[in-house]
């Protein structure tokens, strides 16, 4: 068992973070984790920076835009987090488009991931086909989840085929967007939440893009394991800085701490 | 031609190792339904009567298959100019918007989106979007709004809104991002209009076969004007890639045709400012589309340089990447300078003022050895009042 599918088991309201490596600085990758993980995050998507993100918004843009003008890079990244494990315990998912991780080789990528401790991928452009074919058994062998999307337009057929291939958690994308900040959730997005849910999927799901604030993120509990943060908390790391007591009190923000 | 010829799309929507569907889910139920619906429309009577009667009437075709005689001469063969100048909107992309537009209207869209670059693809869109009064929406580089004010306004006359892509280099692949971010949030009422062939499968296949009245047109008129059966080299310009796919469509399994194709290498196919792709790209996915492209060593996409704007894309179809690997077309590239020369050159032996673009298809007159007999076809895929700006600043007229 990976540390991804260790932590679903055993928790519910998952809280889940995003943001890009390398931004808003350059080695504020790791300081930004560690304080993640001090304020109580259960998960962490770390951003690889893409210069053409076209399932993202503009906060997440300006994050990849900017991070690469600071010179990130998989290879940095990859340096930055090496040593990682001696202090984080919290699940990493490495979250960024197929082209780089295309020209970086798959293979090495995935050996890389597994050596410094990284337990699921997401590769929103990676085709599930082409998953299946190519890749699968590489990712199945490193004990590396790779994680898929579903959305509002996904079909039942897909999302169970999408199910039985997953060993992490599916990524639920909330609504028929790009990456952005929203103010709530809609009953038709509840409508489909709850339709997911009646189809019986072995693989938990986390739902994504939209979530925002302390009431989004605790209706989306209510209808999955947990949720993801993306663009509001890189909103707050452009505008803060990787500041400790900021990332503390924003997850603290949020974060539902009942039982 | 069967539809099993190894330089066509497979059932995958593969052109051998190239092409396929790199999207993220949100796209992929569009991008399914277009594939399930779009061979259907494009093969009904329906479709065909609309479209042909459309291209014969409202764009003027067939466009001519010009025996240019003093450009002949000059070279010492026989070259013929497929002239898609001639179009209504002065360039070959329209073929592609009135057929694609119909197909949006088949599947019930109301609304259109696009990508320009030098914002002819955006023209051409937005007359399509006026002829069938449909809404408009056209996405363009902040950077490109400001170089191309005449184009920005002929689609604003049109009717069509125009809407600055301001992220990453602000150009053409940044208003695709942009309009692929769209779609994903229009996910129903809205189709994509690709202006070339690339994009996910199945756009590089549904514009290559709207634009292959091209070839179509070709096959007999070289038939009609010589006692030829077929002839002996096509050449056109690539950016995309779609006036070339158009031109050697229904020449890809005839052998004996030679296929060339034209990059854009800028200041020089090493100088770093250029537009040539298969010569300085490698493999990756860029819009969709496993193909060549041009990238840093970390995979991130960088700005390709061209003078002319139509052919400064960082990536190439998968269609020509695949016709590159299988030897079946040659791909090589003219530079700024040669293109240039290419166009003062057409414009005064035969009185025609081509597009830059188009220039560079010309420059593989120079480049090339031809024999007396040949016939020669090259495709003129727009003319050159766009240009006439930089025209003027680098001839000093
Ligand atoms: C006149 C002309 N020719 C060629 C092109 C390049 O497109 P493609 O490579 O798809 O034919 C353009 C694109 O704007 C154009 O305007």
């Amino acid at each position: 068992m990976n540390r991804i599918q260790k932590l679903l088991q055993e928790k519910k309201k998952i809280f889940s973070a995003y943001y890009t490596a390398g931004h808003p600085q350059l080695e504020d990758t790791l300081p930004i984790l560690e304080a993640l993980q001090e304020a109580g995050t259960d998960l962490v998507e770390v951003g690889m920076p893409f210069s053409d993100p076209l399932a993202d918004g503009p906060t997440i843009q300006k994050s990849s835009e900017e991070a690469l003008e600071n010179g990130m890079s998989i290879k940095k990244l990859f340096e930055q987090i090496k040593e990682m494990r001696k202090t984080i315990d919290m699940p990493i998912v490495l979250m960024g488009y197929f082209n780089p991780v295309f020209k970086y080789g798959v293979e090495a990528f995935v050996a890389k991931c597994k050596e410094v401790g990284v337990d699921g991928v997401i590769l929103p452009d990676l085709p599930f086909d082409e998953y299946k074919d190519k890749y699968q058994q590489l990712f199945e062998d490193a004990n590396i989840s790779n994680i898929f999307l579903i959305t509002p337009q996904t079909p039942d057929e897909r999302i169970k085929l999408i199910d039985a291939n997953s060993n992490g958690f599916i990524y639920m994308v909330s609504s028929a967007a790009v990456t952005g900040a929203k103010s709530g959730l809609s009953d038709q997005q509840l409508t489909y939440f709850n339709r997911v849910n009646n189809l019986g999927l072995k693989t938990p799901r986390i739902i994504g893009f939209g979530i925002s604030n302390k009431e989004t993120f605790t209706t989306a509990c209510q209808y999955a394991s947990g949720a993801i943060v993306g663009s509001a908390f890189v909103k707050l790391l452009a505008e803060k800085g990787a500041d400790k007591t900021a990332i503390n009190d924003f997850v603290k923000s949020i974060k539902d701490t009942s039982e | 031609m069967s539809d099993k010829s190894k330089y066509q799309v497979d059932e995958n929507g593969m052109y051998g190792r190239f092409g396929g569907a790199f999207i993220p889910e949100m796209l992929q139920p569009n991008i399914d339904n277009l594939k399930k619906v779009y061979l259907d429309i494009i093969n009904s009577e329906a479709f065909q009567k609309e479209y042909k009667s459309l291209l014969k009437d409202y764009v003027g075709r067939p466009s001519p298959l010009y025996l240019a005689k003093r450009l002949s001469a000059k070279y010492n063969t026989n070259v013929y100019l497929k002239r898609e100048d001639l179009n209504h909107t002065g360039a070959h992309k329209v073929n592609n918007t009135i057929g694609q537009i119909l197909i949006a209207k088949h599947m019930g869209k109301e609304r259109i989106i696009a990508e320009t670059g030098a914002g002819q693809h955006g023209v051409a869109t937005a007359t399509a979007c006026a002829l069938m009064g449909l809404k408009c929406v056209v996405y363009m580089g902040e950077v490109d709004i400001k170089r191309q004010a005449p184009n920005v306004a002929r689609m604003k006359m049109l009717g069509a809104e125009v809407k600055a892509a301001k992220s990453g280099s602000k150009t053409l692949k940044d208003a695709t991002n942009e309009a692929l971010r769209d779609w994903i949030c229009n996910p129903e009422d809205t189709f994509y209009l690709i202006g070339s062939v690339v994009g996910p499968h199945p756009y590089p296949d549904m514009v290559a076969r709207l634009q292959a009245i091209i070839s179509e047109e070709i096959a007999w008129q070289i038939k009609e004007q010589t006692d030829k059966e077929y002839p002996d080299y096509v050449i056109a310009c690539v950016g995309g890639g779609s006036n070339a796919a158009g031109s050697f469509y229904h020449f890809l399994d005839d052998e004996r045709v030679k296929l060339i194709a034209v990059e854009a290498s800028g200041m020089g196919v090493d100088s770093g400012e250029t537009a040539a792709t298969i010569a300085m790209g490698d493999l990756g996915v860029i819009h969709g589309s496993k193909t060549y492209l041009m990238q840093s060593d970390d995979g991130q996409i960088t700005e390709p340089y061209s003078i002319s704007a139509g052919l400064d894309y960082p990536g190439i179809g998968p269609i020509h990447a695949h016709l590159h690997d299988t030897k079946r077309a040659s791909i090589i590239s003219a530079t700024d300078q040669e293109a240039l020369d290419s166009a003062l050159e057409l414009t005064q032996l035969e009185g025609i003022i081509p597009a830059l673009e188009s220039s560079h298809a010309l420059a593989a007159l120079g480049k090339m050895k031809f024999k007396p007999d040949d016939a020669v076809v090259i495709t003129i895929s727009g003319r050159g009042d766009k240009d006439m700006e930089t025209y003027m600043n680098r001839f000093g007229f």
